[in-house]
């Protein structure tokens, strides 16, 4: 299935980030964001969840965001799992939501 | 030389660090995390123009000086920033580290591995836009974002008030405040909150300020649910003897207090006991903290504390280290420290009963109720495997039959509830409470790395 991060951000800065702008892909759509950002920060900067459960689909968000519920883990590149909390992101990076997608 | 190995860089683990580092023993300092400071003293990502001062208000001090002190013994110290202590065996501990697994072999271990939010599952509580109270902070320390623009915070804690209190300095609207205690409890808690006044008054002057700005603060109500379809969108309370209350939000900052993470004491063969008080598990320690044949538990690791106390802590554990080793040190007033932590533990029953535990809601939810949010187990799961053991069954037990507990996160979030629901059909309200075997790995691994671990 594939799920594509449209809806409104889940997040809202406060505070923003002097350093250089980065561009990623989420589920091969791009997004901007600053080094420094987490990926989950940038994911939810742009949408409303981080994934769909593997039993049922529902939609996630995180819960913990310091790394201890393991709600947010994601696909980077050509299969290499990612917590996305405590994942920097990286200029040219590709992130997936479901394993499918990887590698678009 | 002997080597001690710390694990944690928050205000234990730098606390103690700080101690060994002056002594003659070879220190390593092991965190999970890119920067010092842990969950109390978090500090921005590089780059982020976050105004911690007042952000922190009079808690900037503190946070000022731990970094300071943090970044000389970080430079004293093999500091190892980035690096999962996934398991402790055979005398040292594993390490994972970009990709690559290590162990590191020790004389000591001071284990500082602080705590998270402690969970009682609610309907509705996997909803996108639902986060534990602790994760809104460190997501607006760390990153600079606010989990909505309108939030309810909720549960039981004192980080409730300290919460909202900073999202509204950071811009935030907070959209009430629901402590799941009554306020008869908070004055009933007084004396033995008494034993920190510092705490306490900083408590009553985050409420005050927060009548100041007109946030609802709604005392002694149950949660009954975070509703939404994609997103949350309102929480539905009951305050008492009153009709059910509609709060609309976007997002939800929930938790019960904490729960100390003790993974890596449990597998360096710490006992746990059940502490009546704070209704949770702890390491078996003496005031020093000793924990077991070299190992040693500092902060909300150990005992629910907070910052200030963990700071004690980890230098009474460091102290105990060093004297273990035949190393001394004149650098830790060790009567001062024991006589703190006392009064802390009566401070503690104090938070216990202004910020209760709501055990007995696992009781009261609907079997639809998610209780599991990694493998997705309901309530009524768990009820039909524990009647399939005439009532009575032990948490490991119901975990192998139905999975809750079994899933990426080992029982961090589900625990708690899990054994609440096991006690309730077991008829055992006021006893002790079971609790979720560990192993290792206490986090998930890459795949990369399991072929080099392998003990």
């Amino acid at each position: 299935m594939r799920e594509t991060v449209v809806a409104s951000p889940m997040l809202f800065r406060v505070a923003s980030f002097d350093t250089p702008v980065v561009n990623l892909t989420v589920d091969g759509r791009s997004i901007q964001a600053r080094r420094g950002e987490s990926v989950l920060a940038a994911m939810l900067s742009h949408g409303g969840h981080v994934r769909r459960h593997e039993h049922g689909g529902a939609p996630r968000a995180s819960f913990c965001l310091m790394g201890a519920c393991q709600d947010c883990w994601v696909w980077i590149g050509a299969g290499e799992r990612a917590r996305a909390c405590t994942t920097p992101v990286a200029d040219g990076m590709e992130v997936s939501t479901s394993p499918t997608v990887h590698g678009g | 030389m002997a080597r001690v190995v710390v694990i944690g860089a928050g205000p234990a683990g730098i606390a103690a660090a700080e101690v060994l580092s002056r002594a003659s023993v070879e220190v390593a300092v092991i965190d999970e995390a890119p920067r010092a400071g842990g969950q109390y003293h978090r500090a921005p990502a590089p780059g982020l123009a976050l105004d911690m001062r007042r952000l922190l208000g009079t808690g900037y001090a503190a946070y000022e000086t731990f970094h300071n002190d943090a970044a000389s013994v970080c430079s004293r110290v093999d500091y190892r920033p980035g690096t999962l202590a996934w398991g402790v065996h055979g005398g040292a501990v594993h390490l994972a580290s970009r990709g690559a697994a290590k162990a590191l072999g020790y004389d000591a271990l001071v284990l500082a591995t602080g705590a998270t939010d402690r969970i009682m599952p609610v309907p509705g509580w996997t909803l996108p836009g639902v986060f534990t109270l602790g994760g809104a902070q460190a997501l607006l320390k760390d990153q600079g974002c606010l989990i909505g623009r309108r939030v309810v915070v909720c549960g039981s804690s004192p980080l409730l008030y300290l919460a909202a209190v900073q999202y509204l300095r950071a811009g935030g609207e907070i959209a009430a405040v629901i402590d799941t205690t009554r306020f008869a409890d908070k004055l009933r808690a007084l004396p033995d909150m008494l034993a920190a006044p510092r705490v306490l008054r900083d408590g009553l002057h985050h409420m005050a300020a927060l009548k100041r700005r007109g946030v609802r603060i709604i005392h002694g109500a149950t949660i009954d649910a975070f509703e939404g379809e994609e997103r949350v969108g309102a929480v539905v309370c009951t305050p008492p003897n009153r009709m059910p209350l509609r709060i609309a939000c976007d997002a939800v900052a929930y938790g019960h207090g904490l729960r100390p993470e003790t993974q890596l004491a449990e597998l360096a063969g710490c006992a746990l006991r059940f502490d009546a008080a704070q209704r949770t598990h702890v390491p078996e320690t003496d005031l020093d903290g000793r924990a077991g044949q070299g190992v040693y538990v500092a902060g909300d690791g150990g005992t629910i504390g907070g910052g200030q106390a963990a700071a004690v802590s980890g230098r009474l554990a460091a102290a105990a280290a060093l004297s273990d080793l035949g190393a001394t040190t004149n650098d830790v007033d060790l009567e001062a420290g024991r006589r703190m932590l006392q009064r802390l533990r009566r401070f503690q029953r104090g938070l216990a009963t202004a910020f209760r535990w709501p055990g007995e809601r696992a009781g009261q939810l609907d079997d639809a109720v998610i209780l599991c949010r990694c493998e997705n187990v309901t309530m009524g799961e768990v009820r039909a495997a524990i009647a399939l053991e005439d009532g009575a069954a032990e948490v490991n037990r119901i975990k192998a039959a139905t999975r809750c507990g079994m899933g990426r996160c080992q029982g961090r979030f589900c625990g708690p509830g899990l054994a609440e629901v096991a006690a309730i059909s077991a008829q055992h309200p006021g006893s002790e409470r079971d609790r979720l075997r560990v192993q290792a790995p206490i986090k998930p691994l890459p795949i990369a790395l399991a072929e080099d671990v392998v003990p």
